[in-house]
């Protein structure tokens, strides 16, 4: 199977680099995966899980938003937070979820309307994690 | 004249001072590394991020919807200087050398007629601005409690930033950081960061490609464009931290090199000294013992 290259940026280091056969994407406007050959495109990501595909072997990484780009060079992604599912305190993340809630009665108007949408991604992260992380 | 007793005690002194300052110069030398690597580590994504705005922005920067974080509110009336400093002293003249830039841009800029407001980020430049222009300081932002630079440090500033641009507070704002070019070569830059600068993509290699939006141009950008600011305030902190380890680092050199001068000083005086009574003494018995 080709390979492509991907790296997976955030601001603080370099999280991921090499040589990988499939990575799923979670877009804004729905989960996309990029194959070697993919045509070139920008897109906005949602706080989701990251699906890297290598030889087999599946990494799962969480990033909290961010942007990917695919050029002819590989897949770029440009996350705000990236954790490698090993790596997630997950009480820590049910904690951050708690005080989003607790947040939320402070807010109005279209940043309500971001803060709930935004709740509603790292709510679905925490579900999926639950259900899928037992197999 | 000063006895030996206290002469004694001033070189115990001097090489006190000069154990302080050699240690700090190993302290900043260690901490210069991690900040380096640091600063190191920030710029994949920063290079990745301007290549993508560059790519979006000057496709966008023509038409009439463009945001206005990348065209501007049209004016340039009120100028924001955004003056990143450290946090602690003792290193040379690594604070002043950016208040001095910004105080002459101010300076400039209240000439023209224009009206200046402050954002101070760390106490030494809040400090040192504070005498000149008490008024005009809007906002001061202390990292002292700060251990390691994190992105949210600089997503915190840029969202205060933002907020006053939305509020109408200033037109332009401008960032002013020390570059760090090497352990004794830190340079004060001055960087515009509302409306953004792009530079033309064209020579760039892969500028020519065609993406697709996901979703809409405008929409990436608009997400895009605070997130950037953010990167930019993050690698001024990333790149002054590096700066003030490496300017602490030179001017403790420096003091140390000094002390260590100063105590050769002044252990010759204090042998001559020493010498000079021995051989008085010595005439005293001498001629004593003549003299019976």
């Amino acid at each position: 199977m080709a390979t492509f290259h991907f790296d997976l940026v955030s601001p603080e280091k370099l999280a991921f680099s090499g040589e990988v056969d499939q990575v799923d994407i979670p877009g804004v406007e729905g989960d996309f995966g990029v194959l070697a050959g993919h045509a070139p495109v920008v897109a906005a990501v949602r706080p989701g899980i990251l699906t890297v595909t290598n030889g087999g072997t599946h990494e799962r990484i969480i990033v909290l938003g961010g942007l990917a780009e695919v050029s002819e060079k590989g897949l770029t992604v440009l996350a705000d937070v990236a954790t490698s599912l090993e790596e997630l305190d997950r009480a820590k993340f049910a904690e951050t979820i708690s005080e989003m809630e607790a947040k939320l009665a402070e807010k109005e108007g279209s940043e309500l309307d971001h803060a709930i949408e935004r709740l509603d991604h790292y709510k679905n992260i925490q579900h999926q994690l639950s259900t899928t992380a037992m197999h | 004249m000063a006895s030996l007793k206290d002469m004694r005690v001033r070189i115990a002194s001097t090489k006190a001072t000069q154990k302080i300052t050699k240690a700090m110069q190993m302290v900043a030398a260690s901490k210069l590394r991690r900040a380096q690597s640091a600063a190191e580590a920030a710029r994949p994504y920063a290079e990745k991020m301007d290549a993508v705005i560059s790519n979006i922005a000057t496709a966008a920067a023509g038409s009439p919807g463009a945001p206005v974080l990348l065209a501007g509110t049209g004016k340039d009336q009120v100028h924001l200087l955004l003056v990143c400093t450290g946090e602690r002293g003792l290193s040379g003249a690594f604070n002043s050398s950016i208040v001095r830039l910004a105080r002459e841009r101010a300076l400039a800029l209240m000439n023209q007629g224009k009206q200046v407001k402050f954002f101070c980020v760390g106490r030494k430049g809040y400090d040192q601005l504070r005498r000149l222009f008490e008024k005009q300081i809007v906002e001061h932002v202390d990292l002292r409690a700060v251990r390691q630079l994190g992105f949210v440090n600089a997503e915190e500033i840029a969202r205060k930033v933002i907020a006053r641009f939305e509020a109408g507070e200033f037109d332009v704002c401008t960032l002013f950081y020390s570059r760090y070019k090497s352990v004794i070569a830190q340079l004060p830059t001055a960087q515009q960061i509302i409306p953004l600068v792009v530079e033309a993509p064209g020579a760039k290699a892969g500028a020519a490609t065609s993406y697709e939006y996901e979703p809409e141009e405008d929409e990436i950008l608009t997400r895009l464009l605070p997130r950037n600011l953010a990167v930019q305030v993050f690698r001024a902190l990333l790149e002054n931290n590096a700066s003030f380890y490496g300017a602490q680092m030179t001017a403790m050199d420096n003091a140390t090199r000094n002390a260590g001068e100063m105590i050769r000083k002044q252990t010759l005086i204090y042998n001559r000294t020493r010498q000079a009574m021995i051989t008085k003494e010595l005439i005293e018995i001498i001629s004593g013992a003549e003299a019976v």
